[in-house]
């Protein structure tokens, strides 16, 4: 199967006012996401997740721009593409969750015409039709009483219908891709399995793919097919879940899955990384995580490590990159 | 038992109250009956307020020496009824208040729309074009634009429209600055909504409640400069009854004894603007807390 979304050598950089200062928010990026499958990608607050996603979407603040790399959609290039033809992409192909999905929608008017706004604004559809697919979309993302909720408002819904119908305009135009940021972190424990399942569901239902950002490793275990651990901009490790979790090669990723609590380890202090993530407009020479990493050598501080193949479609950004044998990690 | 029941009592009496409480029951009845007399005047103006007598000239009012039962508020140097001038009077300030206020709403808020939404030079260009404007002083740029396009009701709304729509373009733009960073917005690019879409549905219905607030107070500034203007003779054209025009009329009077025909329509255009002014404060406290937790 060839690959939905192809992703090579993507840089994004902040550029100060008077041009002096360069932040490199999203370095050297590569990735495939094939249709269907869900790509998790984790990293601590700061790493260039977002930057990533809206760079995906050209969406992008106007202090930032993308100096480098290409991003195939489908087969075309997003990066070349005159911004009139990207928004006929937005919404309609590539959809976006945002972080905060309870604010996402405009107090002033019905669920319905939301929805149907989406719909509007990618194909003439008469009123009349939009407000109908608005109703079976409530039904598919498992709203009770579609019929009524429909013509209310947001302030009229509880916090875990109004996520469903952020989803639903997610999903109103059938699009390819879903870029969900961060989409359960202002949700509570109960209602965060609710909308995963929800979203687990429409993705099989619609032959979606997905990317997840998050810095919840729980989560990435649970939905998603594969991993990209995202630090001070960079890719540093990527691939299968199963060989992330089980075989980590970077000591970043050795050190999140670590720093994840276990079931019966009470006594037992949580394990941290030391150190904080570094500013990003002034990253240390050579490997950005070497002031942090416990086995670091010299070549670490002298020289970016390039990409190496790990085992099959796993790679890492790191000199001492080994896969590490299970036994070697606690849990 | 008995107690928590009187506690809910107290509260649901305290919510009840809240509606009413401080709401401005005197301006609001000013107000109001005024605009009763503007829309009745001919019903309720016993003469013509643009035809005098001359042989009725300076008739005091009813209740000093020398007036009559006929003109309760007396006349004017040409005869005419002071009384029913002062009830066509209120038909001139409330059409041309309350236009030049949608008139400069209008044009302020979509300038302000305009620019919060669209940032970048067009941001600069009418920013520093409300700068310029709002250095100058109103009511001589309003006198300036008044001498050039000619005395009438029509040219007045666009002039006070002209100078006043800065006030809205200002306090809009601000208000777009924050809500463009809102959820609602950014999934709407995020869907793929044009930016005028965008600016028409999701930030104009937004702003609507502090255009309005805004409108209640430019109220009673916009009939002031009216008056204003009307007084300097580059407003309302005579014979016509504003209460400015009124005013410099009965000017050369108020040394001959003739109070009634400067105290009577300055009287109405103070109450007037008072009115104006005070729900306006009330509206705005009203509808502030609402506006940030939106």
């Amino acid at each position: 199967m060839s690959a939905l979304l192809e992703v090579s050598g993507l840089c994004t950089q902040y550029v100060s006012q008077r041009g002096t200062r360069v932040t490199r928010a999203v370095d050297e990026v590569s990735f495939t996401l094939e249709a269907g499958r869900t790509l998790g990608i984790v990293g601590e607050s700061g790493s260039g997740k977002t930057t990533l996603a809206l760079t995906l979407m050209r969406l992008l603040p106007p202090a930032a721009k993308i100096a480098a790399g290409s991003v195939r959609f489908d087969g075309e290039e997003l990066l070349t593409k005159p911004e009139h033809q990207m928004r006929d992409i937005r919404g309609k192909r590539m959809a976006m969750i945002l972080q905060d999905p309870m604010a996402s929608l405009n107090p002033l008017f019905t669920v319905g015409d939301q929805i149907a706004e989406t719909l509007r604004a990618h194909e003439a559809t008469p009123r009349r039709t939009a407000w109908a697919k608005a109703r079976d979309l409530l039904a598919a993302v498992n709203i009770a009483a579609p019929d009524r909720r429909v013509g209310e408002y947001p302030h009229e819904l509880s916090g875990g219908m109004r996520q469903r119908v952020v989803g639903a305009i997610g999903i109103s135009c059938g699009p390819r891709l879903l870029i969900a940021d961060e989409p359960t972190t202002s949700l509570d424990v109960t209602i965060q399995a609710q909308y995963l399942k929800l979203l687990g569901d429409l993705q099989r239902e619609h032959g979606l793919a997905m990317i997840f950002i998050t810095h919840n490793l729980g989560i990435v275990a649970r939905m998603c097919d594969q991993v990209a651990v995202m630090y001070a901009g960079r890719l540093v490790e990527a691939g299968p879940v199963r060989s992330i979790f089980n075989e980590p090669a970077h000591p970043y990723t050795r050190a999140l899955i670590e720093s994840i609590p276990k079931f019966g380890d009470a006594a037992e202090r949580l394990t941290a990384i030391e150190g904080q993530p570094p500013d990003p407009a002034a990253l240390p020479p050579g490997c950005a995580f070497h002031p942090r990493c416990p086995f670091v050598v010299d070549q670490c501080r002298a020289e970016a490590p390039p990409e190496t193949q790990i085992a099959a479609r796993h790679r890492a950004r790191c000199w001492v990159a080994t896969p590490a044998p299970a036994g070697a990690l606690k849990g | 038992m008995n107690g928590s029941r009187a506690a809910s009592l107290t509260v649901a009496w305290r919510f009840a109250s809240l509606r009413v409480e401080g709401f401005p029951w005197i301006p609001a009845l000013i107000l109001g009956t005024i605009a009763f007399v503007a829309i009745f005047a001919n019903v309720l103006a016993p003469y013509n307020p643009e035809i005098g007598a001359l042989g009725d000239r300076f008739r005091p009012p009813a209740w000093q020496a020398g007036g009559s039962e006929a003109h309760l508020l007396g006349t004017d140097h040409v005869g005419r009824d002071v009384l029913s001038r002062l009830i066509f009077g209120a038909r001139v300030s409330m059409v041309v208040g309350f236009t030049a206020v949608i008139v400069a709403g209008i044009i302020g808020t979509v300038l302000g729309i305009v620019s919060g939404y669209l940032g970048g030079w067009v941001d600069q260009v009418i920013m520093r074009v409300t700068d310029t404007w709002l250095a100058l002083p109103a009511l001589t740029f309003a006198i300036f634009l008044a001498a050039v396009v000619g005395p009438s009701e029509m040219n007045i709304v666009i002039i006070l429209g002209a100078v006043y729509w800065t006030r809205y373009a200002r306090v809009i733009r601000g208000e777009v600055l924050s809500l463009r960073e809102r959820d609602f917005v950014r999934l709407a690019i995020v869907a793929g909504c044009s930016k005028k879409t965008i600016m028409r549905r999701h930030i104009l219905p937004n702003v609507l409640n502090s255009a309005i607030v805004l409108g209640t107070l430019m109220l009673g500034v916009v009939i002031v400069t009216e008056a204003a203007l009307s007084f300097l003779g580059v407003g309302v054209p005579p014979p016509k009854p504003a209460w400015g025009l009124m005013l410099a009329d009965g000017k050369k009077g108020l040394m001959a004894g003739y109070w009634w025909l400067t105290v009577l329509p300055g009287v109405c255009i103070m109450l007037m603007v008072l009115s104006a002014n005070l729900l306006g404060d009330w509206l705005r406290v009203k509808l502030d807390p609402q506006l940030r937790q939106l």
